[in-house]
């Protein structure tokens, strides 16, 4: 058990390739933190550094208070799992699980005895004399997590792990990981680009792009108060609304497409400048009938069914992008429709032009 | 591909038989010649086996064939087979390690080693064999198994078989060992080798018949009868001057010098096709 502690670390790879400029992320013992973000972000640049893997080139990686910059994979006691489990195929599954131990010169006995008891915690006990190639792939995923748990590693550390299993197995597996992880208790740091897997699985998330680190927090955090635009793009499905807004000279409001003024004080130390607006699909609601000026019209194009709820594709007057609203599935609109949406008080996200959230109304 | 028509089943025997039997048929030949005596051979190769079986290889195997002009078969069996052994072994010693540097180790002219060892592909023993010669000479291993192979051995041939499969092994497979603790020698020793497995057999396959089948080079770093291949030896038998070849007696030691081969392939094959049929990973 121990806390990570990632200290203003950076990775060059040879190229040059900057592929995380300065990045800092206390991870607190017993942690699970999330690792999320677009497809070369640099998540994985970051797991491997931390795993040993790969070199880090400035900054400083503790674990457990120590500092691990120069150590070995195998003495920073960590267990990793890999994307395509990255079992050795020659070995059965109990001798895939004891390799690390008896090469930590662990007495046979001692071996015997951890290997069955990682094996009756993911249920391997009736596979241990097959091949990998013997296994279907969600047995082959619990034979990599009991090589990993099999050590009792201080910290475990996960690269897209379900990513190669289908939907309900994948589903499966993240509550059966959620459920390992509480019992053991093991910080860990997990990978993934998926954001339902990232939002279920972590205690706090850290959100990515580019290398740097857009933010860290709680997975009601990062729905909620997104720290930048990205953020807020990223996390939920489907994607956030972004308008574009101007905000009021006097900085009492925010002028937006189709006449809307949204009535805020927050946007002041930005009067008369633009602004983005960004509001979730699940935030816009069926308003009266009317032109209030707090409620938008728009014209509906698609309409998607998904049952409990449904996804209505329109267009604002004076804005060309798709706005989407997901709204109860009771209610009947069929496309040509003008609908008029209002947007849940405290669910609207303004952005500066830097792309930074300005505040929540 | 398959056809359900009776009459492709037949062609397709048949021509498989056809190819069979062209390849068969030479020994078959040599077979029936080493079962007739001398005389019944020099007339004209018979069709049918004769009755001299027992008699003919008793001879070849107990006192020799040192009437027919060369050293006891035994001795040359086992100095071929020594030779063969070392040749595949060492070869596959050398380009396993090779093949691991080249692809698993950053160090420096890595590019340059790689390359030295391309253009010994193109330096076969034929194409280096005086001053090779010369070299084995000068350092007394004329007359010796360390002559006879080690030459043939230091070629890394296989290494470019080896590196192209390395490639081919996960590096999640090599960080998953490095994690586990596992350093370069121990990763070489319990994962890439026995990954290598059917690689290993098929190679051992080829260059064991390779070594076995080297003429030239033995023939010139050997003067000394107890160290003749039996290659050399049934050259020797079949070119004896004057005199008429004793040809049921050569026939007698070419069957038995396709032996040992022949025990290697099958052996190995066993281990190849289930190689084949299993597929890794
Ligand atoms: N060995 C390398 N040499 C040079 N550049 C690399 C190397 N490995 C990764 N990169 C670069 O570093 C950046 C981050 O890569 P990384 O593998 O960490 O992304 P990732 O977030 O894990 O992406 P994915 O979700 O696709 O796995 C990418 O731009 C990638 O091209
Ligand atoms: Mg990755």
């Amino acid at each position: 058990m121990a806390p990570i502690a990632i200290d203003g670390v950076r990775k060059v790879y040879p190229g040059p390739v900057e592929a995380i400029p300065n990045l800092s992320l206390e991870i607190a013992d017993g942690e699970l933190c999330v690792l999320v973000g677009p497809s070369g972000c640099g998540k994985s640049t970051l797991l491997r550094m931390v795993a040993g893997l790969e070199e880090i080139t400035g900054g400083e990686i503790r674990i457990g208070g120590r500092r691990v910059n120069d150590l070995e994979p195998a003495e920073r006691d960590i267990a990793m799992v890999f994307q395509n489990y990255a079992l050795y195929p020659h070995m059965t599954v109990y001798d895939n699980m004891a390799y690390g131990l008896r090469n930590r010169g662990v007495p046979k006995a001692e071996i015997r005895a951890l290997v069955d008891e990682a094996a009756g915690i993911l249920g391997l006990s009736a596979l241990l004399a097959r091949k990998p190639r013997q296994l279907s792939g969600g047995q082959r995923q619990r034979v990599a997590m009991g090589r990993a748990i099999v050590r009792k590693p201080q910290v475990f550390l996960f690269d897209e792990p379900l990513s190669n299993l289908d939907a309900k197995l994948r589903s499966q597996m993240r509550v059966e990981i959620k459920r390992l992880q509480r019992r053991l208790a093991t910080t860990s740091l997990y990978v993934t680009h998926d954001q339902v897997e990232a939002m279920t699985l972590g205690d706090r998330l850290l959100i990515m792009n580019h290398g740097i680190a857009e933010q860290v927090g709680t997975p009601m955090d990062v729905y909620h108060r997104p720290a930048t635009r990205f953020v807020a793009g990223f996390i939920g499905s489907p994607m956030m609304n972004f308008l574009p807004g101007r905000v009021a000279g006097d900085g009492r409001g925010v002028h937006l497409p189709g006449g809307w003024l949204l009535a805020t004080a927050k946007a002041r130390g930005h009067a008369g400048r633009p602004v983005t607006v960004g509001i979730r699909p699940e935030h816009l609601q069926p308003a009266a009938t009317g032109t209030d000026s707090d409620t938008i019209t728009l014209r509906t194009e698609l309409i998607e069914v998904l049952g409990a709820d449904t996804l209505v594709h329109g267009r604002l007057d004076g804005h060309d992008d798709t706005v989407i609203a997901r709204l109860p599935g009771s209610l009947q609109v069929a496309a040509g429709d003008n609908l008029p949406l209002a947007a849940e008080p405290g669910t609207v996200h303004l952005f500066d032009e830097t792309e930074r959230a300005i505040g929540h109304v | 591909m398959v056809e359900r028509r009776p009459v492709m089943t037949v062609v397709q025997h048949l021509v498989l038989i056809l190819g069979a039997a062209l390849f068969v048929f030479p020994i078959y030949l040599a077979f029936v010649a080493s079962t007739h005596t001398g005389v019944e051979v020099s007339r004209g190769l018979p069709l049918f086996p004769g009755d001299q079986l027992v008699t003919n290889y008793g001879t070849v195997l107990s006192d020799g064939i040192a009437s027919a002009g060369a050293p006891p078969l035994g001795l040359m069996l086992f100095n071929s087979t020594v030779m063969s052994l070392a040749i595949a072994i060492g070869k596959i010693a050398i380009s396993l390690l090779s093949a691991f540097a080249i692809v698993y180790f950053r160090f420096p002219f890595r590019i340059l080693a790689f390359w030295t060892i391309f253009i010994t592909l193109m330096l076969p023993v034929e194409v280096r064999i005086l001053p090779t010669y010369e070299v084995v000479a000068g350092l007394g291993m004329l007359n010796s198994y360390a002559g006879l192979s080690i030459p043939l051995i230091a070629s890394a041939t296989a290494t470019f078989l080896f590196r192209q499969f390395f490639m081919t092994v996960p590096d999640e497979l090599t960080d998953a060992a490095r994690i586990d603790g596992a350093g370069p020698l121990k990763f070489f020793r319990d994962i890439l080798v026995p990954l290598s497995r059917t690689n290993l057999a098929a190679l051992f396959v080829i260059l064991f018949l390779y070594g076995w089948n080297q003429y030239l080079w033995p023939l010139l770093v050997t003067t000394d009868e107890s160290y003749y291949t039996i290659v050399m030896g049934i050259q020797r038998m079949a070119n004896v001057g004057e005199q008429q070849p004793v040809w049921n007696l050569v026939m007698a030691t070419a069957i038995l010098a396709l032996l040992p081969p022949v025990v290697v392939i099958l052996s190995m094959q066993r281990l190849f096709v289930r190689g084949l049929i299993e597929v890794e990973k």
